[in-house]
């Protein structure tokens, strides 16, 4: 599976324009991170990256966990995402989300990452969500 | 007699599009994701025209959710940014002459986003606008709708809150 999921996570033209690499993934588990890039940034004094990047990697984060559930279509897409911006990302560091989906029903998958720099005890932002999902029929 | 002639309307336009110019360009991530603003008044409406590289889904195609979510955050970011540049600007409090790229007004900091997507992104062009609902000494509420050939037909909104950048 790990493969197949790295192949595909290389094969989204955004994820690959933002360098992401699949790192982890397992049954409702994923860990994808992105390398620090200038062309992210969204605070030129600082060099701090761009909000708007790191919910790039959170939602994909979320989505490939969703997409590792065992019981479910291997496919999802998102309703809604929720991010809250803890503190900035330090410039140079790599930003690694951890993204758990931990409850599923027929057709939704509730989903909750946190993004971390290198300094991994402080988050720099957490993530909830809820995505589409096809639970597969067990009796068949 | 005296009473001041108003400036010709081409200087105004200039330096307000001066303005918007330094604030937008300022972000490399603004510019990473090619969009831009078009101002009407006080009013921007962003654009991000399609490019290959926004496609999340290459099957269908449909656009990534997290370049339709950053086109939100940047358009929401610059929304704000920009109806607090403009207040300087027409109180007098800021020079746009004086604005450069290495003194840039400060932009306000996310403190939570929340994107909701009710449609799949197509591979078009994308326009959003944002509408400041309280903007506070410290934090403001925005809102932002986005969408594609149709006004009418939302694909995207979100709501963030901000935190706003210190004054003078």
């Amino acid at each position: 599976m790990e493969k197949i999921a790295r192949q595909m996570i290389a094969a989204l033209p955004f994820a690959r324009a933002l360098g992401m690499q699949l790192d982890e993934i397992e049954h409702g588990r994923a860990v994808i991170s992105m390398p620090y890039d200038e062309r992210l940034v969204g605070e030129p004094r600082t060099g701090v990256i761009h909000g708007g990047a790191v919910s790039a990697l959170m939602d994909t984060c979320s989505g490939a966990a969703v997409m590792a559930r065992t019981d479910g279509p291997g496919v999802t897409a998102t309703i809604d995402l929720r991010i809250d911006y803890m503190r900035p990302a330090r410039p140079g560091d790599r930003i690694r989300c951890e993204a758990f989906c931990y409850h599923t029903t027929r057709s939704v998958a509730f989903v909750r990452a946190t993004a971390t720099d290198e300094d991994t005890d402080r988050p720099v932002a957490t993530a909830v969500g809820a995505f589409t999902f096809d639970k597969k029929d067990p009796t068949s | 007699m005296n009473a001041k002639r108003p400036e010709p309307v081409q200087v105004i336009k200039e330096r307000r599009d001066r303005a918007l110019n330094v604030l937008v360009h300022g972000v490399p991530y603004i510019n990473f994701l090619g969009i831009r603003f078009d101002r009407k008044g006080d009013e921007l409406t962003a654009v991000m025209p399609y490019a290959e590289r926004h496609i999340g889904n290459p099957v269908l195609p449909a656009l990534h959710g997290g370049a339709t979510a950053s086109f939100l955050e940047v358009t929401a970011i610059i929304g704000l940014g920009w109806s607090i540049l403009w207040e300087e600007i027409e109180q007098g409090e800021v020079d746009p002459a004086a604005i450069s790229p290495e003194s840039i007004p400060r932009l306000p900091k996310t403190i939570d986003f929340t994107v909701d997507f009710l449609r799949t992104g197509l591979p078009r062009d994308a326009y959003a606008r944002a509408r400041v609902n309280r903007s506070g000494r410290r934090y403001a509420s925005v809102h932002v709708e986005a969408w594609q050939d149709n006004r009418e037909r939302m694909f995207a909104q979100a709501t963030g809150h901000f935190l706003m950048p210190p004054r003078g």
